[in-house]
């Protein structure tokens, strides 16, 4: 059992909760995830980490809430205890001092490019930071991300905060005035993930971006976070989830997301005890 | 049934009719009552020299638990198993008893050979698996880890723990038993069963630590210099196959293990009770003809499946899977498609499977194996309309454990290299068995080499 020792809500479905796991806490590097189940009858859940504090033996999380399981966990306040949490599952970023790196996050994919940004500054290398969301209201760890930066820029699709317009409106500008760019790594939802691999790839700058498909064990044993990397079927939980954007075949990314899309509908519409087991088939 | 004067006939399982059990996912077979096994256990001769015991992998004196069902004693007969074998109720259900012991009973040359692994599962859940004995072990102040709750990591650490070490299993997952749990459907191994011989094991002063993935939060290093004494590696094959065909990655394509633990452990029958989906579509094929192939096929047919069909490339006498499993699943209206192949998978606009193109085969020369090779009919490719397909063509090792343990030698395919007698590694006190070792095989076997190991570490630990 795992004791959430904080919750923060950040923006009107993105949480934040710091979750008490001394063993993996003490190991996890940035780019690594964990799977949790809320309770017996739960989903098992990826979510990448976003910070941790190995001291205090602490886990930070953020997610947002997007179906059934996300708004169950949601639902959960501090001193609640999650059923089970594994990991750190994955590999973890590759940090070294490079030069130059771009990291750019989108909503949520904010959390966990910031332990890696923070790691590529303390590698030493000059740190050019973008993130974005849908509106102020929507961004997140942006002091943060500032401290571990040595420019951030931010953009939102109505303009409340920072440029009005795409973080590749940002990065294309960026590229042309700044070169060389020796990496650029982006974490946030598939669309913009390739948008930002089609705009690095006339560059021929390396392009990193973290793959979050459905999943199910996290350890490679079912095959359901494939992934085609070039012409390889690769298995995002071992594999990575940290991948070369221009290889990512991000059609097949995109359609394996919808899979359960029908069952993801149902389950929101079916029942909404909270996860504690007493509903009962209620329409 | 051949005549005899005195011995009865081999007494037949009571089954869940077939109509009526591919609707549940209650189990299938519903065990001997005592009447049946008291019968049963008449037939036995009481061999003076059991052959049947060489046909154990585990080595239960067979012809001893049956004479104590004869006299009613089934504290003792149970007993009697598990100076042996932990986990009758798994065993006298998953074994395949007609390649092991009862392929060697006397009485199968002239009639049908006593029904072995039946007796052995109406005594676990007769007695629900008690009869350890209960005296304080005297502790060898010796600690091991095993990596890995499947068979061959709970028979290790049920026959350490009886020798007095202190044991501690790590499971990946989130419930112990391995494939136990997350590969063999519920109609074929209840988990209350599973569950119930953990238990036992449990009490045996076992610890059983849940979610820990041994090679990322810890390595075997680590456990080496942290205090344990041994490490038994027991991670089995979990790394599904694919067959590397175009469109193998459309929605509606599963992996067996993916499918089967989305129904299994996270019990995706349920849904959306439990909150893990499982989708199935009307059509089905299973690619493969193992007993995951079977699990699979007839899973896809309790979860609302209008057609299940196995789809393999060589013919029914080549079918890896045991007779019963085969027989059970054609009896729940499973088709069967031998010579046939697939060679791509088509999908819709939306991503999602369509059909399935395959090609004929026919027999040609046997190959190493002694199989008779298929060679491929040209110009035989034909299309069937499907929704799901399940690949159930094996499954290799999963690397956690070796990619961070990188002086642990493996062979070209990842598998530990493993002495078969001992299960010793070429690392000191790093010992491993079961599917890790072997490749995909049995329960029963991978509960062999945990018996095995479990010697051998004994052995080094009080050297």
């Amino acid at each position: 059992m795992f004791k959430i020792v904080e919750k923060i809500v950040l923006a009107p479905s993105l949480k934040l909760f710091k979750v008490l796991a001394p063993e993996i806490a003490a190991r996890v590097q940035p780019g690594q995830f964990i799977i949790l189940r809320i309770n017996e009858r739960g989903e098992r859940i990826p979510l990448t980490v976003a910070d941790f504090d190995r001291s205090r033996g602490l886990l930070t999380l953020i997610f947002q809430e997007v179906g059934r399981s996300t708004k169950d966990l949601g639902k959960m306040e501090v001193e609640d205890y999650i059923l089970d949490l594994v990991g750190p599952l994955g590999r973890p970023s590759e940090i070294a001092n490079l030069g130059r790196v771009i990291c750019i996050g989108g909503g949520v994919g904010v959390a966990p490019v910031y332990p890696i940004t923070r790691a590529l500054k303390q590698a030493g290398n000059e740190v050019i930071s973008i993130i974005g969301a849908r509106s102020q209201d929507y961004l997140i760890l942006t002091e943060e991300m500032q401290a571990v930066s040595d420019r951030i820029w931010i953009a939102t699709d109505d303009g409340s905060a920072g440029e009005k317009g795409l973080v590749t409106d940002i990065l294309l500008q960026f590229i042309e005035n700044n070169k060389p760019i020796d990496l650029v790594i982006a974490i946030g939802p598939l669309p913009m993930m390739k948008a930002v691999a089609e705009a690095t790839r006339p560059y021929q700058i390396k392009t990193l971006v973290s793959m979050n498909p459905i999943m199910v064990d996290g350890t490679g044993m079912c095959g359901a976070c494939r992934v085609v990397i070039g012409e390889e079927t690769k298995f995002a939980c071992v594999d990575g989830p940290e991948f070369d954007g221009h290889l990512v075949d991000w059609n097949i990314a995109q359609m394996r997301a919808r899979m359960f899309g029908k069952e993801e509908k149902m389950a929101m519409e079916t029942c909404s005890c909270g996860g504690d087991g007493h509903c009962q088939n209620q329409k | 049934m051949p005549k005899s004067k005195v011995r009865p006939p081999r007494q037949p399982m009571p089954l869940q009719e077939a109509q009526e059990r591919v609707k549940n996912f209650t189990e299938v077979s519903l065990g001997y009552t005592e009447e049946h096994a008291i019968l049963e256990a008449s037939r036995c001769l009481s061999c003076k020299k059991p052959l049947c015991v060489d046909g154990c992998p585990v080595e239960v004196d067979i012809p001893a638990f049956i004479k104590f069902i004869q006299e009613k004693n089934y504290s003792q007969a149970i007993a009697k198993i598990k100076e042996k074998n932990n986990l009758p109720g798994i065993c006298g259900r998953v074994c395949p008893q007609e390649s092991q012991c009862e392929k060697h009973c006397i009485l199968g040359k002239k009639q049908q050979p006593v029904a072995i692994g039946r007796l052995e599962r109406f005594l676990a859940d007769e007695t629900s698996g008690s009869g350890q004995q209960s005296e304080q072990i005297p502790s060898s102040g010796k600690k091991v880890a095993i990596v890995g709750s499947g068979p061959s990591g709970l028979t290790a650490a049920a026959d350490l723990a009886l020798l007095g070490h202190k044991v501690t299993v790590m499971e990946a997952l989130h419930t112990p038993g391995g494939v136990l749990v997350y590969g063999i459907p519920e109609f074929r191994l209840p988990k209350s069963i599973v569950q119930q011989e953990i238990d036992n094991i449990k009490e045996l002063g076992v610890d059983i630590q849940t979610n820990t993935v041994v090679g990322k939060i810890n390595t075997i290093d680590e456990l080496l210099s942290g205090g344990y004494d041994a490490v038994f590696v027991g991670t089995g094959a979990g790394l599904p196959n694919f067959m590397n065909i175009p469109g193998e990655n459309y929605n509606g394509v599963y992996s067996a293990n993916e499918f089967l633990t989305r129904t299994n452990l996270m019990k995706g029958y349920l849904f959306p009770e439990y909150l893990t989906p499982i989708r199935i579509g009307r059509k089905v094929a299973v690619i493969g003809a193992g007993n995951v192939a079977m699990d699979s096929a007839r899973t896809a047919l309790r979860l609302g499946a209008a057609e299940s069909t196995i789809v393999y490339r060589r013919t029914e006498k080549e079918m890896p899977a045991r007779d019963e499993e085969i027989e059970h699943a054609r009896e729940e209206g499973v088709q069967i498609r031998i010579l046939t192949s697939p060679v791509e998978i088509i999908g819709d606009e939306n991503g999602w499977v369509k059909s399935l193109v395959c090609q004929k085969y026919e027999l040609g020369e046997p190959d190493e194996s002694g199989r008779r090779r298929p060679v491929v009919i040209p110009g035989s490719e034909y299309e069937m309309e499907m929704d799901t397909v399940i690949m159930a063509i094996g499954q290799g090792p999963n690397p956690l454990v070796s990619q961070t343990t990188p002086d642990l030698a493996v062979n070209r395919h990842g598998n530990i290299i493993a002495e078969e007698a001992t299960g010793k590694t070429n690392k000191t006190g790093v010992f491993a068995g079961g599917d890790i070792v072997t490749g995909a095989a049995t329960v029963i076997q991978a509960m062999g080499a945990g018996k095995k190991a479990a010697r051998a570490i004994h052995e080094y630990l009080m050297r």
